[in-house]
């Protein structure tokens, strides 16, 4: 068990804790940057798409695990910023400057989102966010003089300043980056006021306003932010693709990202990117055990879906916490052992809150 | 200690068929602790969600500082300088005691949304500002050994002194409390007194607040409101609330149905 002797307050509002923290975040830091020569092209692949759902998971963990407020039609915000890139790419611009529209424009879609996020809650939001997406997904469709309808659109390299990213590698190295930065944004966030009142937003409403947080702007503050994060990513995604159609930002696209935060573990930041590793890695583990089922159960059209909802299921039965809480589980376990008592994460009996005030 | 901190003046608020609060009047002066007392449903709390802007007055007025309070937007009370605390206890369950406090710290960011993403060399001064303010509340109420513990694990004693301390760094001029010593023992009802007398004392700050403990009520407040179903019954010195006898009514009884049940008794 590690105690940590506070004797600045940097210390308490630096990134890395301890000692042990700096070493291991360099470690997989350093694996990161090792991984081309390390893994064959396919798996490079596969940790790139890794990365670009986590930059997609900051943003919605930030929504969902630090604002308290769910949207089922993320894709959408995906889809914006990945349509905003693929037109703006073809038509020349150079990387970066499309990127950043990406984000600006779905931050600013994000922005009319939060809109009735303002007056509806919990069920009724989610209602709200699903037809949003649905509404998303249409224009998409029948915009065609822009988007390509539904036939689809083919996005070009990213290009820098005349020189273009072609290769897998290149590419997975500009996903790093990203991932990186908007991690540290992130986590700058959340240990500094517009973190807090975040947070403060989602654990009561009524004491958050009284303690002066204007509850309108910061809840349209993070869907924007939350958007702009989703944009980003769906640019990558759709370099990473290179032809995107409207049916890959659809209602199951929005729940594959919601199952990713809630199966990472609502409320970390580590979720988002164990969330991903699942999204990305769950498929290959079906593929794999096909070939080990009866036909009847393994070729089983929708068996995709299945496993996905049993495991959902699972996890808010048996760990609301997700791989986020499991791994803190399994940490204390080693760290106390063998000391562990099986209650230790056990809530506490809540004390009534005023639903009065509501 | 005359001049008048918050004036209310024929408050009124109807939910429904309801009048929760009936025409009433009263001023807190600064630097005194004003005491709201009545039985059950007697209009107190609502007079505080009145003054927090939760609820808006039917009809009548408050005034703070000579501004009017039904203008102002409910996330503005705080800027003017008035914190509260909630009967029921309102903390930020999932977020540690220190995270609490700094969220009470709100009002008095220096930081935009662009610096703190970058966590620039003025965010990381504002932070370390804010939590030096922090620790002097922390020492203030005894917190040192619940720093960084998740409020969803302490115990409530500890609880309601974390909802005070989080008030407090609000840095308020005037301080609502809904119920300090609800749901504490003896012991922790005696500190939340000395606490309300050093913050009147100490820091400076008006205190108005609803408690049913009188013996809590008559040694803090210099004065006291007593409250029954919306109206005023009478104000004053706690003695003088105490031993009024439409106050001693609206508790016991009438005189003739306590002899009544003194006779039934016997």
């Amino acid at each position: 068990m590690r105690f940590i002797f506070k004797t600045d307050y940097d210390q308490d509002i630096r990134l890395a804790k301890h000692g042990g923290q700096v070493f291991w975040y360099s470690l997989l830091m350093a694996l990161l940057l090792a991984a081309p020569w390390l893994f064959a092209e396919y798996w490079l692949a596969q940790l790139t798409f890794v990365l670009i759902y986590a930059i997609v998971g900051l943003g919605l963990m930030l929504l969902a695990g630090f604002t308290g407020l769910f949207s089922i039609g993320h894709a959408a915000f995906l889809g914006v910023g990945a349509y905003t890139e693929a037109v703006l790419v073809n038509a020349g611009w150079p990387f970066p400057v499309s990127l950043v529209m990406a984000a600006g424009l779905s931050a600013a879609v994000g922005v009319i989102v939060g809109l009735p996020a303002l007056r509806v809650k919990g069920i009724y939001l989610g209602i709200a966010t699903l037809s949003f997406g649905f509404i998303v997904e249409e224009v998409l469709a029948r915009w065609e003089s822009v988007t390509g309808g539904n036939a689809g659109i083919s996005v070009k390299k990213p290009g820098l300043f005349g020189w273009t990213i072609d290769s897998g590698t290149g590419f997975y190295f500009l996903c790093l980056a990203v991932a990186v930065a908007a991690t540290l944004a992130i986590l700058n966030l959340l240990r500094s006021p517009t973190g807090r009142a975040f947070v403060a937003i989602r654990d009561s409403e009524i004491s958050a306003q009284s303690m002066g947080i204007h509850l309108a702007r910061y809840k349209t503050l993070s869907f924007a932010l939350s958007a702009a994060f989703a944009g980003v990513g769906g640019a990558l995604y759709a370099h990473k693709l290179t032809f995107i159609s409207p049916d890959q930002f659809n209602i199951l696209q929005s729940i594959d990202l919601l199952l990713m935060v809630v199966i990472g573990g609502l409320g970390s930041v580590h979720g988002a990117f164990l969330g991903a590793i699942f999204l990305i890695s769950m498929p290959q583990f079906i593929a794999l055990s096909k070939d080990w089922l009866p036909p009847a159960i393994g070729q089983a059209p929708g068996l995709q879906g299945v496993v996905y909802g049993v495991v959902l299921i699972a996890f808010v039965l048996f760990e609301p916490l997700g791989l986020y809480g499991r791994w803190l589980k399994m940490r204390t376990y080693l760290q106390l052992f063998p000391f562990y008592r099986r209650g230790m994460f056990k809530r506490q009996k809540s004390f009534q809150r005023s639903d009065r005030l509501r | 200690m005359s001049d008048v901190l918050l004036s209310a003046k024929n408050l009124s608020v109807r939910f429904g068929g309801v009048l929760a609060v009936n025409n009433v009047s009263f001023d807190v002066r600064r630097g005194e602790v004003f005491t709201l007392i009545g039985p059950n449903g007697a209009g107190k709390t609502t007079v505080f969600n009145l003054i927090s802007r939760i609820y808006a007055p039917t009809t009548g007025s408050l005034e703070y500082e000579g501004r009017d309070l039904t203008r102002q937007a409910p996330h503005h009370i705080a800027r003017l300088g008035i914190a509260r605390t909630f009967q029921n206890i309102e903390l930020f369950e999932h977020a540690t005691v220190l995270h609490n406090l700094l969220i009470g710290r709100h009002t008095h960011r220096q930081t935009g949304l662009w610096s703190e993403l970058f966590f620039t060399p003025a965010a990381r001064r504002a932070e370390i500002k804010a939590r030096e303010q922090v620790e002097r509340v922390i020492e203030l109420l005894d917190l040192q050994h619940h720093r960084d513990a998740l409020v969803a694990g302490l115990p409530y004693g500890v609880r309601k002194v974390v909802e005070l301390a989080r008030a407090l760094c609000t840095e308020p001029q005037l301080l609502l409390l809904d119920e300090p010593s609800s749901g504490l023992n003896v012991e922790e009802t005696e500190d939340m007194a000395f606490w309300i007398q050093d913050i009147q004392h100490e820091l400076g700050i008006t205190v108005l607040m609803v408690e049913h403990d009188m013996t809590l009520v008559s040694k803090v407040s210099d004065r006291v409101l007593a409250m029954n179903q919306g109206e005023v019954l009478a104000t004053g010195t706690p003695r003088e609330v105490q031993t009024h006898p439409g106050v001693v009514e609206a508790y016991l009884g009438t005189v003739d149905e306590v002899s009544d049940l003194r006779r039934a008794a016997a």
